[in-house]
């Protein structure tokens, strides 16, 4: 292709991608856009590994007696599978990529409030991730992501330290990100864009950095102390030396109960910016869906000892830890129950962003409600630690999570690139991800409750069909995976050019040029309307 | 190949778990009937038919939020309410529970019954009668788990954890270690063997042993010296043990605390932690790592045979007694959740 060769670049509006040229321009860049994209690119790669990882497992699982790799080998693979997805893809997903992008877009700011912090938090991170690798490399680490003592502190042999020391880092990194994005938000609003007329996703990426910046810290003292006990033996956590194991898990569970809403709040952001952009109507109950997040992100804070019920903690304690686990299921509820309301009597169509909305709304009920199996304390006893516990919560971070981050990738990658996917292939794969997340996870909540423990590296024979159908799934899921990859990348090249506003959107986003100019806007924007006021289009062309 | 979809439920409690199990489900099936279907309908019936139509917004109503925030809570309370009687119900053995007791190391189950018989990774029991297992572990956090019955509950090091069950139905279930514990965690595994009562008798008259758990812990009371100073009589170094277990015991610094499993434990490995009154500090050594899990078990038992040896009767006459006794009573699971006593650590 000759055309290709004759720098289509000199034709282009100037935008944030060709602003400037070079290696330099990227590693020392303040623009929020650029970060979101360094962010986009690393969490890629994360995201690949910890899947290679999965893959190896339902390799593994797909004839019970444990022949592929040998036990420690496969200790190391759940850990590092957990380890990578959940510290190093989920946590950071939307809000450093999606959200480091358009926060500060759709509030109609230049930028976030401080934008080498932005950077700084993109260099923690990639140190983080740097150690993360290193406890691969040097030989893996075998603890499991939750590091439960004593087993982390006294008796793994292998890269606890390195591991946490990287998981310690990567939290300041995203703490650093969440008060980004609470400065931002309080501080560079547009003229007239009031609390009461931020999007949604702006509500959604502030309560999760309330999260992240309260919560963090705690995770990052516990694993501290893991690290100290490990190399020092200071009695905190090993009864042997004067410790109590069940002090860790209230500690880490303290910080990574309310982490799972970090990593669900941005995603259900992105669902309400969907469903109201492709039903082409202002969303039902904005107050509360915007409440409802900070509603997550207060209980959620409350409910950490549902993990713990069959630890011989007081039953006292269980009843009110079961009580409030019911509560925080309501604000999730009424997400739900609003975007579906949002539905009527709108102007729906189907393109590939809706499916995966649509995709999140059926997944992430399951996995909510299998949270209230689990949540319901004489039925957690038999459930807990079986793979009933690894099916919910892949419903709610793969089903939910990544299917929604997919979704915002689709809806937004016309802004981010300029570029439209190809549309047949993205309908295709959002379908082959529904399926494929299905074969694998459904079959897993009957062998749960048939008794099979999780984390096991072999197996009674009589799980072995429900482990096939997990395993062949898991096929189908990567393969819906690997296809975006590929046209995503394609399209940047062959891609058609998007225009401003391909889906018809409201947003301060839609109304700049795609991709963005550096400064996101020619003039700050006054905003004058209600966040998705569709209908208000016509109104705002006739006065 | 087997391919079974649902667990076997080998107690009366397995059976409730099942019914809370099937209710909860129903009700989930329900809401995603519920929420799916409307979503089609919508999906279908609202699509879009021409790009320029542009619908009227809906707000939002009060009046909807309130119903769709309440009527979920108050079916989510039963749920609750269910599951915390099941729970509450496990936490508390009832009082005529036979013990076994249950050591963890990576990667085995040892169990051993007062009566002295030992197994590893076997656990033996009658049908209809309550069984409580005291749960203690060497090294990692471990965790009992019998799919058949339903129950689970972390060996956590340590610590004295409690569970109990009543199997109702003959057969041989898995055991599973469910807590993850290193290299082998998934050959952690093991056989709940459930008989009727003959068989059991069979099975431990079977079983070759070197005497009772409270003979065993006898013998070493002598060899480690504790009968040196805990002198029946009360004139020793140490206080007299007889009677300790159960009775409420004067600490120096003014509390009192009910001597139990755990108490006795932390005597034994940590003498100064909850130092008896009128005695000083010190005067103990620590039988820290003097002692395995299973040696200091053995101990407890012998102690608290002392507590009831004052009543006619050998100490050991505890399980036969109990074994004789062919109707069991069944507590019923609301009765036991009404009662607060007991069951936390």
């Amino acid at each position: 292709m000759s055309t290709a060769l004759q720098e289509p670049e000199v034709q282009e509006t100037p935008n944030y991608l060709n602003a400037e040229y070079g290696w330099k321009s990227w590693l020392f860049t303040k623009d929020h856009k650029r970060i979101a994209v360094l962010y986009l690119i690393s969490i890629s790669v994360m995201f690949a590994l910890g899947g290679v990882f999965a893959m190896l497992i339902r390799l593994e699982l797909l004839t019970p007696q444990g022949d592929l790799v040998n036990s420690d080998t496969y200790n190391k693979f759940f850990t590092m599978h957990g380890v990578t997805m959940i510290f190093f893809f989920l946590i950071p997903s939307i809000p450093a990529t999606l959200g480091n992008f358009f926060v500060p877009m759709m509030i109609g700011a230049k930028d976030l409030a401080f934008p080498r912090i932005n950077l700084l938090s993109w260099y923690i991170y990639i140190a983080g991730a740097l150690f993360a690798l290193a406890a691969i490399v040097m030989g893996g680490v075998d603890t499991g992501w939750t590091f439960y003592t004593p087993f982390s502190t006294t008796y793994s042999n292998t890269f606890v330290i390195t591991a946490a020391v990287g998981v310690f880092i990567a939290g300041f990194s995203s703490i650093l990100t969440g008060l980004n994005f609470i400065v931002t938000i309080h501080k560079m609003r547009a003229p007239g864009m009031t609390w009461g007329r931020l999007p949604l996703f702006v509500w959604a990426n502030y309560a999760t950095s309330l999260i992240q910046v309260l919560g963090t810290p705690v995770v990052a003292i516990t694993l501290a102390l893991v690290a100290l006990e490990r190399a020092f033996h200071i009695g905190i956590f090993d009864p042997a030396i004067g410790g109590d194991p069940i002090l860790f898990q209230h500690m880490f569970w303290f910080y990574s109960h309310p982490a799972v809403y970090i990593m669900i709040l941005p995603g259900m952001g992105v669902i309400s910016e969907l469903i109201t952009c492709f039903s082409r109507k202002g969303v039902f109950g904005y107050s509360f869906i915007a409440g409802s997040s900070l509603g997550i992100a207060i209980i959620g804070f409350l409910v950490w000892g549902h993990h713990m019920f069959v630890t011989g903690m007081s039953m006292y304690a269980g009843l009110y830890f079961s009580l409030l686990t019911m509560l925080v299921a309501v604000p999730s509820a009424i997400k739900v129950f609003n975007w579906t309301a949002t539905m009527f009597r709108g102007s729906i169509s189907y393109e590939t962003p809706m499916l995966y909305a649509f995709g999140f709304i059926g997944l992430f009920t399951i996995g909510g409600l299998t949270g209230l199996f689990l949540g319901t304390l004489g039925l957690d006893v038999h459930l807990t630690d079986t793979y009933f516990v690894v099916a919910h919560f892949h419903y709610v971070m793969v089903g939910g999570m990544v299917v929604a981050y997919l979704g915002g990738l689709h809806f937004w990658w016309p802004k981010i690139t300029g570029k439209m996917y190809p549309e047949g292939w993205g309908k295709f794969s959002a379908l082959l991800v529904f399926a494929g997340f299905n074969l694998t996870f459904f079959p897993q909540f009957i062998a749960g409750y048939l008794g099979q423990p999780r984390r096991y590296h072999a197996y009674a024979p009589e799980f072995q069909v429900l482990n096939v159908m997990s395993t062949a799934g898991a096929s189908v899921l990567g393969l819906g995976f690997i296809i975006p990859l590929i046209y995503f990348l394609w399209s940047l090249k062959y891609g058609k050019k998007a225009g401003n506003n391909p889906w018809g959107a409201k947003g301060l986003e839609w109304e700049t040029t795609s991709p963005p100019p550096t400064y996101n806007f020619e003039t700050t924007p006054i905003v004058t309307e209600e966040a998705y006021a569709y209908a208000k289009h016509e109104e705002a062309h006739v006065g | 190949m087997s391919f079974p979809l649902w667990p076997e439920a080998a107690s009366a409690l397995a059976t409730d778990v099942d019914h809370l199990y099937i209710y909860i489900s129903l009700v989930s099936v329900v809401m995603c009937i519920l929420i799916f279907g409307v979503i089609f309908i919508f999906a279908v019936k609202y699509r879009r038919r021409s790009d320029s139509e542009v619908p009227e917004p809906i707000h939002g109503s009060l009046r909807l939020e309130i119903t769709w925030s309440i009527i979920p809570f108050l079916v989510m309370l039963t749920f609750f309410w269910w599951g915390a009687k099941i729970y509450f119900y496990n936490a508390v053995p009832p009082p005529n529970a036979m013990d076994v007791y249950v050591v963890a190391k990576q990667w085995m189950w040892k169990l051993q019954y007062p009566g002295g018989q030992r197994e590893i990774n076997e656990l033996h029991v009658p049908i209809g009668q309550p069984v409580k297992l005291t749960l203690a572990s060497e090294d990692v956090i471990h965790s009992f788990f019998i799919p058949a019955l339903r129950i689970k509950h972390d060996v956590v090091p340590g610590h004295y954890d409690t569970m109990w069950f009543n199997a109702n139905k003959p057969g041989r279930y898995h055991l599973f270690c469910a807590e993850y514990c290193g290299t082998e965690h998934s050959g952690m595994v093991g056989w709940v063997t459930v008989m009727t009562p003959a068989d059991y008798q069979n099975w431990l008259a079977g079983g070759g042993q070197s005497g009772t758990m409270a003979q065993l812990g006898e013998r070493m009371f002598e060899q480690l010296g504790c009968s040196g100073c805990h002198l029946e009589n009360g004139k020793g170094r140490g206080p007299s043990l007889r009677g300790v277990y159960g009775s409420r015991v004067q600490l120096a610094d003014g509390e009192s605390i009910q001597a139990d499993d755990a108490y006795l434990r932390e005597s034994i490995l940590n003498p100064n932690a909850k130092l008896a009154a009128g005695y000083r500090p010190g005067l103990m050594p620590s039988f820290q790592g003097q002692v395995t899990e299973e040696g200091i078990l053995q101990l407890i038992v012998y102690i608290k045979s002392l507590a009831v040896a004052t009543t006619p009767g050998a100490p050991t006459a505890r399980i036969p007694s109990l074994l004789q006794t062919p109707t069991l009573q069944r507590v019923s699971v609301a009765r036991l959740a009404t009662q607060p006593n007991g069951g936390t650590q």
